[in-house]
């Protein structure tokens, strides 16, 4: 016994009201316009006046369509054959597949208690240099990707879906353009990994609340395939257009916005969805990596500086690579130890160097002459911007370390590398 | 008495409406019933006959109509022996025992015992019957881990009271009758072991609150002697992400000289306090002999747990170290970040619809905060004995401007600030205190004087750096250099700390003035050095062998040999200590 309700009061926005009585907060509704059916959610109820935003969005809608009160709140179907599919924001199917009915499971469930939690100490391997030898991606662990607007950031998450050691890849996209979702169906089916993908996706020309309902169904979804014993990758690009939909629905109901626009409790939505990476013990875990493109490559903006606040690092992609000097993974420590013993004196060895690297370019570019350690410098940074920071270097942990020991005699004399000796007699390639 | 009931007329996010007939005060709990489910909330304005509550939980499928059942009591803490030890969440739920009812998650509506009714403890009974008592005096004790736990005359008890009969040595548990008193009009009181505080009023039954003089000690070189926190005193700390503002106060709750530390991890990440939760177990209190666990109290309101509950987390911590300050201890209470406590505060105004204050923070922002902190205070309790309550805090400013509404708040109230920097996290120098921009207002470990001295050396060779980037090496005349060398060099061996080093992070009082001592006669002396190249050297191989000498035991034999070496190296080039230095260690006449 649905409610059903033909007199809409107001529209504002994506944000329609309607009287009516006995209806639970976040309880979904459907909306039928002249342009077909819709979902919709309340998200205020003062009364008998109910506040509901409209999935499809307010255009077109007219104050005699029908509103009929679902009596249950948003919730995704879970069972093996989301594996391959791609969804909308409501849940509905973009590929030609059937519609998901079965095993519905609620979304922005309840957070982990946190003395179930455990430790974050296994590595999760991407085949990607710049993250698995310098910044160790760990399982559980939530890191956005800093960058911004023209950097190949899809083409990096495109790359870690295709070659990261997870059991399954939930690929959220928030206000994608049509060519990036293209993209990356092309080529994760390319690459063979779409069998083990499940995409929900929101492109830019999609309705705004839509793109709302994205982390909150992927993470959903990550989080029911982690119970079963999964490694679960969640890969959520781009969190600023999740950011700018709240701000966007929270200006429409004449919210104070505190920073920029965006509404008081940025940090707290933010945190919610980054929070649902985990471990369990004993099962399976969700590992959340998420694009957030920086408004004027300014980290001080309210969605990169609130993001720092909860994630445990951060990845620089700045001009095509991943910086290794701003980048950081917090955990990394819980797991390069246990790799190969060379790895952490090898990785800070090597971005020591870099880093002299670096300075000799300045004085080049200023007109200095340069020594002889100089060139030395000159010939491992090309080398090591060549072979080691390409985003499209695919190799694994081992043959980075071996090759990064390659370099290095390339480069320089045992003595000159600053590491112990005792590795250096051990791994020093012979010539 | 019957139930106060009322009904549900608006929901907004985590704010409700309710309309109800009889009395309701401010800040009571109410319990709003959705299905099967009661959800603990908070009345935080009454208008005509609609309150409106803040519910500490997520408010999904609360409809119109609801009801909504009045407790009468304010949100209390439940106070007594068992709380060392624990893992609350904010509204002192034990998180392990919710895991036993719940599982994984944090399901909402359910709330659990605060302390183990069913453990028995060892009393032993003080007071003679026929003693007058007041609220705050105690009547018996119990042991818990290291410490004596007083059984206090329960805090709202007003007035005086005369043991009619009290409970002998034995085993009990919180909820049996230890003792019973009578009130002035002779009215019997039957007492227990525990008892509750309405968590957002202070305890105040101490008979004075005392000036915080005495330092209380972190083994953080650069607090101790640079930017002390006294014992019963507050400071703040604030910083940009990954400045390293919770690796400090971690390192803070291990080695700080109090009885008692309690951690309000309040809205930041989850795994921090995984981490706390596997490490301390493991770790030794030097002090006591036990596991660091058994002084340790944390309440933990992650950034996904409800934000309201985040709100009340900070005023139930601050309740348990008053508790056992009133026990004559000192505590030590760190909150990580008090921030996201102020932005749970905005997100209630803005549901409010409160007229915004600066960055859309409420008005009553800064008496909030300074009201906090203000519970922290060094006081003489009625038995003559004293104990303290220490608050730091954390502060995460938007894009790390310490410009901020939170940040300028709290600067207001506290005693002692240790702004951290960009600049110093960045170059990996720990702790990222800066030391250009932080301030103390009190007493440290080391005479004042000697810092003072450190200090003119440190800005003076700042400000000959900044120089040198303008006219470089060439342009800078070897006085300057030697001095903006000698400058990075006290940099380099006493504000820079390494945490990770079990004797390096635990640098105690003696040792920093001796250290002290040793640098004063260092950096206060002319050597005859030619050349800038053979004054690097010099000060390079000087900073070297303190580096080393940090890293050895303190009065071991490897500390003097290490000692010997620098005494070596300053003979070796011909140190002439100055008058300024050579006054200021014989003690400055």
């Amino acid at each position: 016994m649905n409610k059903v309700y033909n007199k809409i009061e107001s529209i504002t926005g994506n944000v329609i009201t309607v009287k009516a009585k006995d209806v639970k907060y976040k309880e979904l509704a459907q909306i039928t316009t002249r342009f077909g059916k819709s979902l919709a959610e309340v998200n205020k109820i003062e009364g008998d006046v109910v506040s509901l935003q409209v999935f499809a969005g307010g255009k077109g809608v007219s104050t005699g369509d029908e509103v009929r009160f679902l009596g249950r709140d948003m919730r995704v179907s879970f069972s093996e054959d989301l594996l391959g599919r791609i969804f909308n924001g409501s849940g509905e199917p973009r590929d030609n597949g059937p519609v998901l009915t079965e095993n519905m499971q609620p979304i922005g469930g309840p957070s982990v208690n946190p003395s179930r939690r455990i430790l974050a100490n296994r590595m999760m391997r991407t085949n990607i240099p710049m993250i698995d030898m310098f910044n160790t991606l760990v399982v559980s662990q939530k890191l956005p990707i800093f960058s911004i607007s023209g950097e190949p950031y899809n083409q990096l998450l495109a790359r870690i879906a295709m070659q990261a050691e997870a059991d399954v890849i939930v690929l959220g996209g928030m206000g994608l353009k049509y060519d990036d979702f293209l993209y990356f169906k092309d080529e994760l089916s390319k690459g063979g990994a779409l069998s083990k993908t499940v995409m929900f996706i929101h492109t830019a020309s999609d309705p705004t609340v839509e793109c709302m309902m994205i982390p909150d169904m992927s993470l959903a979804v990550a989080e029911q395939f982690a119970l079963q014993d999964k490694d679960v990758l969640v890969l959520l690009t781009d969190m600023t257009n999740f950011a700018d939909a709240m701000k966007e629905i929270a200006i429409t109901q004449e919210q104070v916005p505190s920073n920029r626009g965006y509404p008081g409790d940025l940090y707290s939505q933010l945190a919610s969805r980054y929070e649902k990476a985990v471990d369990f013990a004993n099962s399976g875990s969700v590992t959340v990596l998420a694009v957030t493109t920086m408004p004027g490559d300014d980290v001080t903006h309210p969605v990169p500086d609130n993001t720092g606040y909860i994630t445990e690092g951060q990845y620089y992609l700045k001009g095509g690579r991943i910086e290794p000097f701003g980048s950081l993974s917090r955990l990394k420590q819980n797991v390069n130890s246990k790799t190969r013993k060379d790895h952490r004196a090898l990785m800070d060895g090597m971005i020591r160097l870099y880093s002299s690297y670096k300075e000799t370019v300045e004085k080049k570019n200023m007109g200095f002459a340069m020594s002889r350690w100089d060139t030395k410098l000159l010939k491992y940074g090309e080398l090591f911007e060549n072979k080691l920071m390409d985003l499209s270097v695919n190799m694994s942990l081992e043959d980075s370390l071996d090759l990064g020991w390659k370099i290095l005699a390339e480069c320089f004399e045992k003595d000159e590398t600053g590491l112990k000796s005792d590795l250096i007699e051990e791994f020093w390639p012979a010539k | 008495m019957t139930a106060n009931i009322g009904k549900v007329v608006s929901v907004n996010g985590n704010l409700v409406s309710v309309e109800f007939e009889n009395n309701v005060s401010m800040n009571e709990i109410c319990f709003v019933k959705v299905g099967d489910t009661s959800l603990k909330s908070e009345v935080i304005r009454i208008r005509g006959n609609i309150a409106q509550i803040q519910v500490y939980e997520m408010t999904d499928g609360i409809k119109c109509g609801d009801e909504v059942e009045f407790t009468g009591d304010m949100l209390s803490a439940q106070l007594g022996p068992g709380l060392l030890g624990q893992v609350y969440d904010g509204l002192q739920n034990p998180l392990p025992l919710l895991a036993e009812q719940a599982g994984w998650f944090l399901e909402r509506g359910v709330y659990v015992e605060s302390l183990n009714s069913e453990k028995k403890w060892e009393f032993t009974p003080v007071a003679n019957i026929g003693d007058v008592l007041r609220a705050g005096e105690y009547f018996g004790t119990v042991p818990e881990g290291a410490f004596v736990h007083k059984i206090f005359v329960p805090f709202n008890l007003l007035g005086t009271y005369t043991v009619k009969s009290i409970a002998e040595k034995g085993e009990y548990t919180i909820n049996e009758t230890v003792a019973v008193v009578t009130d002035e009009r002779g009215r019997e009181i039957p007492l227990t072991m525990s008892f509750k505080w309405p968590v957002k009023r202070a305890v105040t039954c101490y008979s004075e609150r005392l000036a915080p003089v005495e330092t209380m000690e972190t083994k953080v070189r650069l607090i101790d002697s640079f930017f002390p926190v006294a014992k019963g005193g507050t400071y703040c700390t604030p910083g940009p992400f990954g400045a390293g503002k919770t690796v400090l106060q971690h390192t803070t709750s291990k080695y700080a000289d109090v009885d008692i530390v309690i951690i309000a991890a309040c809205g930041e990440r989850a795994g921090e306090v995984v981490e706390t939760l596997t490490e301390f177990p493991e770790l030794i209190d030097p002090k006591t002999g036990r596991s660091l666990m058994e002084r340790t109290i944390i309440i933990c309101n992650t950034s996904s747990m409800p934000v309201a509950s985040r709100e009340a987390s900070v005023y139930t911590s601050v309740t348990m170290a008053e508790y056992y300050r009133q026990m004559g201890l000192n505590v030590l209470l760190l909150a990580d970040s008090t921030s996201r406590w102020a932005q749970a505060l905005r997100e209630m105004s803005g549901r409010l619809e409160e007229i915004p204050g600066e960055e859309a923070f409420p008005a009553y922002l800064e008496s909030y905060i300074a009201a906090f902190y203000e519970r922290a205070g060094y006081v003489r309790l009625p038995d003559g004995s004293t104990g303290s309550v220490t608050i730091g805090g954390t502060v995460s400013p938007a894009g790390g401007n310490f410009e901020e509404p939170v940040t300028q708040a709290t600067l207001k109230v506290v005693g002692a600030f240790h702004g951290l920097s960009r600049e110093r996290s960045d170059a990996r120098k720990y702790p990222a205190i800066d030391p250009v921009i932080s301030w103390s207002k009190y007493t440290g470990v080391v005479d004042s004087k000697k810092i003072g001295f450190c200090k003119k050396v440190l800005n003076h060779g700042y400000d000959i750096g900044s120089m040198m980037k303008v006219v470089g090496e060439e342009g800078t005349s070897l006085t300057d250099y030697v001095t903006y060398l000698k400058s990075d060099m006290l940099d380099a061996v006493y504000l820079q700390q390494n945490s990770f080093d079990l004797v390096e992070a635990n640098c105690g009082r003696t040792r920093q003035q001796y250290v002290t001592d040793k640098l004063v006669t260092v950096l206060g002396s002319e050597y005859e050095l030619s050349n800038k190249d053979d004054a690097r050297g010099f000060i390079n191989r000087m900073r070297q062998r303190f580096i080393d000498w940090n890293y050895t035991e303190f009065e071991s034999d490897a500390f003097k040999k290490a000692e010997g070496e620098i005494d070596a190296l300053y003979a070796e080039g011909k140190g002439k200590l100055s008058r300024e230095a050579e006054l200021l260690l014989n003690g400055g006449e």
